[in-house]
């Protein structure tokens, strides 16, 4: 571990002696090569130039999409008449146009941390069944059935959520408010309407994450060493006692990476949010009132009908989105980063 | 703290497939018994049968009898659990719980018998890395992950784990073969101070190291590939090395065949 971190420092302090040019300096190490020097280069050269080009390119397209979605949202920003981060309401076609993005980025978070709170225990418990507790009779199709799931489009989910999901949630809504008023996220001022609220989209959205969460989270609790699952069950350790010892520790920057994956589809679900939310402009913490909104449920039922310069609007809310994105996945890294030197990578 | 391990007629499998056959041997407490052989006759497998290990591989099983001192292991009712709290192993290649430091290496199975107190805790985790000369090394840097350490030092803190619950018996399965001469001269050295305490087995394939560290050596063969292994004969080391009963034990020594 030291070693490694400084051994490039080494390699930097022995620049200044030497002094010449960086190719000069490169010379000696080149390995003399003379018989097979020509057919090797040339595949060499035509990958690494390939490669090189895609790179470039790629770059070239993002960088073209991001000036181009940020010329059009930074124009929109500017004629809006209400404060874009604070305004409650999305009256971007309005004359004047008025909109802003507080209640869609605060239901957006809202309806995520919902979605993640109950699908990743969720996940990784699943995930931890099939890799190490089901016999592998059954570990392999339930593998395969959670794949299915994940491969389930949007829409359907949707619909299910408006259809079966809401009706079915009125009375868990009703129940979390009689017992969990004092929490205050759980006092509904009206538990008698329809549940279309941000706490229904997030179950909707759990149950949509859990699949892919479970499925990441499986292949990495599968690749912990089988030496460090026998050193913990040498040392007497139960089978819970190997999963604590060895395999989450292990797999812990795995399932973050997981549940990262699993935070982008909530945080840009669409049309299943759109099918069960009543969307409103009303900014509230009480999770099981209806009303709220996402950014990307928003502009999924906005865009249809906006006018150019809503549509300008619906782009700046999606770059909020992107910058929200932007924000949680590093926190991630961070997360990940930070124990780094603990992680099973330098076993 | 230390049992004399009485093997009766056992023969593990790996599925179907039968890996050692009918082994009988008696593991005298507080001293160090040696497996030799040629690769692929059962040594691991037969270590790892001494400590319930081996049904942990998926279809494997196990027959015959195991008793430490006058308890078999394999009786019905036995937790394996238990049978690898008094029996403690260390593997081949040196495995430390990458994501722990060496503190928490040592302090990992004295957790998992229960014991919270910090007090207690820094007691045992300091006595069992002096136990296995590795304190003075890591003193400084108990916090530090224990995968940061050299490999000599990294079987040393297994070492280390596996004695700090105080086993009846400690398993050593080629714990050298990845070290260097220096680090595997300390932990034959520590070998030595080890056998005071506890009952030891090792597999070794190293000769001079089974002449070095061991009481008794037990020298184990397979009739072709694809039969299982066999023991041919455990006695005395010295005896086995000037002059064993059997003429396959010489020849594999004398370094004729295998
Ligand atoms: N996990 C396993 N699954 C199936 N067969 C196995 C497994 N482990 C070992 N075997 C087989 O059991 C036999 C004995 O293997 P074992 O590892 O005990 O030999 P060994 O004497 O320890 O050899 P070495 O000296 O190379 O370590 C071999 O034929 C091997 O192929
Ligand atoms: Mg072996």
């Amino acid at each position: 571990m030291e070693i490694s971190r400084s051994a490039p420092t080494q390699a930097k302090a022995v620049v200044p002696p030497e002094s010449g040019p960086p190719n000069l300096r490169q010379t000696p190490v080149e390995p003399p090569a003379p018989q097979n020097k020509g057919k090797v280069r040339l595949g060499d050269r035509l990958f690494s130039g390939a490669s090189r080009g895609s790179g470039i390119l790629l770059l070239v397209i993002m960088a073209a999409i991001a000036a181009f979605l940020t010329y059009r949202a930074v124009g929109a920003i500017a004629d809006d008449h209400g404060n874009f981060l604070t305004t409650k309401e999305w009256n971007a076609n309005a004359t004047p146009p008025v909109f802003g993005i507080a209640v869609l980025a605060t239901g957006t978070v809202i309806s995520a941390v919902i979605a993640m709170v109950i699908a990743v225990p969720i996940a990784v418990g699943v995930a931890l069944f099939i890799s190490h507790y089901a016999p592998r009779k059954l570990a392999q199709p339930l593998a395969y059935l959670v794949d299915l799931l994940a491969a389930v489009p949007s829409i359907v989910y949707g619909l299910w959520g408006a259809l079966f999901l809401v009706p079915h949630l009125q009375g868990t809504t009703q129940w979390l408010d009689s017992f969990f008023a004092w929490t205050y996220v759980f006092d509904a001022s009206q538990p008698e309407v329809t549940p279309r609220s941000l706490f229904t989209v997030g179950i909707l959205l759990a149950i949509m994450i859990l699949p892919i969460v479970t499925n990441v989270s499986r292949e990495v609790f599968l690749q912990v060493p089988r030496m460090h699952e026998e050193a913990a069950l040498a040392l007497g350790a139960t089978r819970w006692e190997v999963i604590r010892i060895s395999v989450l520790p292990f797999g812990r920057s795995g399932v973050i990476s997981a549940s990262m994956l699993g935070l982008g589809r909530a945080l840009g679900e669409t049309m299943a949010v759109a099918t069960v939310l009543s969307p409103s402009a009303i900014l509230s913490l009480h999770i099981l009132d209806p009303g709220g909104g996402t950014i990307a449920q928003n502009i999924a039922s906005g865009f249809g009908e906006a006018s150019p310069f809503g549509r300008d609007a619906l782009i700046a809310s999606g770059l909020v989105l992107f910058v929200i994105t932007l924000v949680v996945n590093g926190a991630a890294r961070l997360i990940i980063a930070r124990r780094k030197e603990y992680s099973g990578a330098n076993a | 703290m230390a049992k004399r391990i009485d093997v009766s007629g056992l023969s593990a499998y790996y599925g179907s497939a039968k890996a050692i056959e009918d082994i009988s041997m008696t593991v005298e407490p507080r001293s160090v018994t040696a497996f030799i052989g040629p690769s692929g006759c059962g040594k691991s497998t037969f270590l790892r049968t001494l400590n319930r290990m081996h049904e942990v591989i998926p279809n494997a099983h196990v027959e015959g009898k195991v008793m430490l001192d006058d308890e078999n292991l394999y009786a019905s009712g036995v937790d394996p659990v238990a049978v690898r709290r008094t029996v403690g192993m260390v593997f081949q290649r040196p495995n430390p719980f990458p994501t722990m430091s060496i503190y928490d290496n040592v302090a990992a199975g004295l957790k998992l018998n229960g014991m919270r107190r910090k007090g207690d805790l820094d007691t045992l985790v300091e006595k069992s890395l002096k136990g296995a000369n590795l304190w003075n090394e890591v003193k400084d840097r108990l916090n530090k992950p224990g995968a940061g350490l050299s490999g000599g030092q990294q079987q040393r803190l297994c070492i280390a784990r596996a004695i700090a619950v105080e086993p009846q018996v400690l398993l050593m399965d080629e714990p050298c073969s990845a070290l260097d001469p220096i680090s595997t001269l300390a932990i034959e050295d520590l070998i030595g101070e080890l056998k005071e305490r506890f009952t030891i087995v090792i597999v070794t394939h190293n000769m001079q190291q089974a002449a070095r560290v061991s009481d008794r050596t037990a020298f184990f063969n397979l009739a072709a590939v694809g039969q299982p292994g066999r023991l041919i004969e455990i006695d005395e080391t010295e005896r086995i090395f000037s002059n064993p009963s059997v003429q396959a034990t010489e020849d594999y020594i004398s370094g004729r065949f295998g």
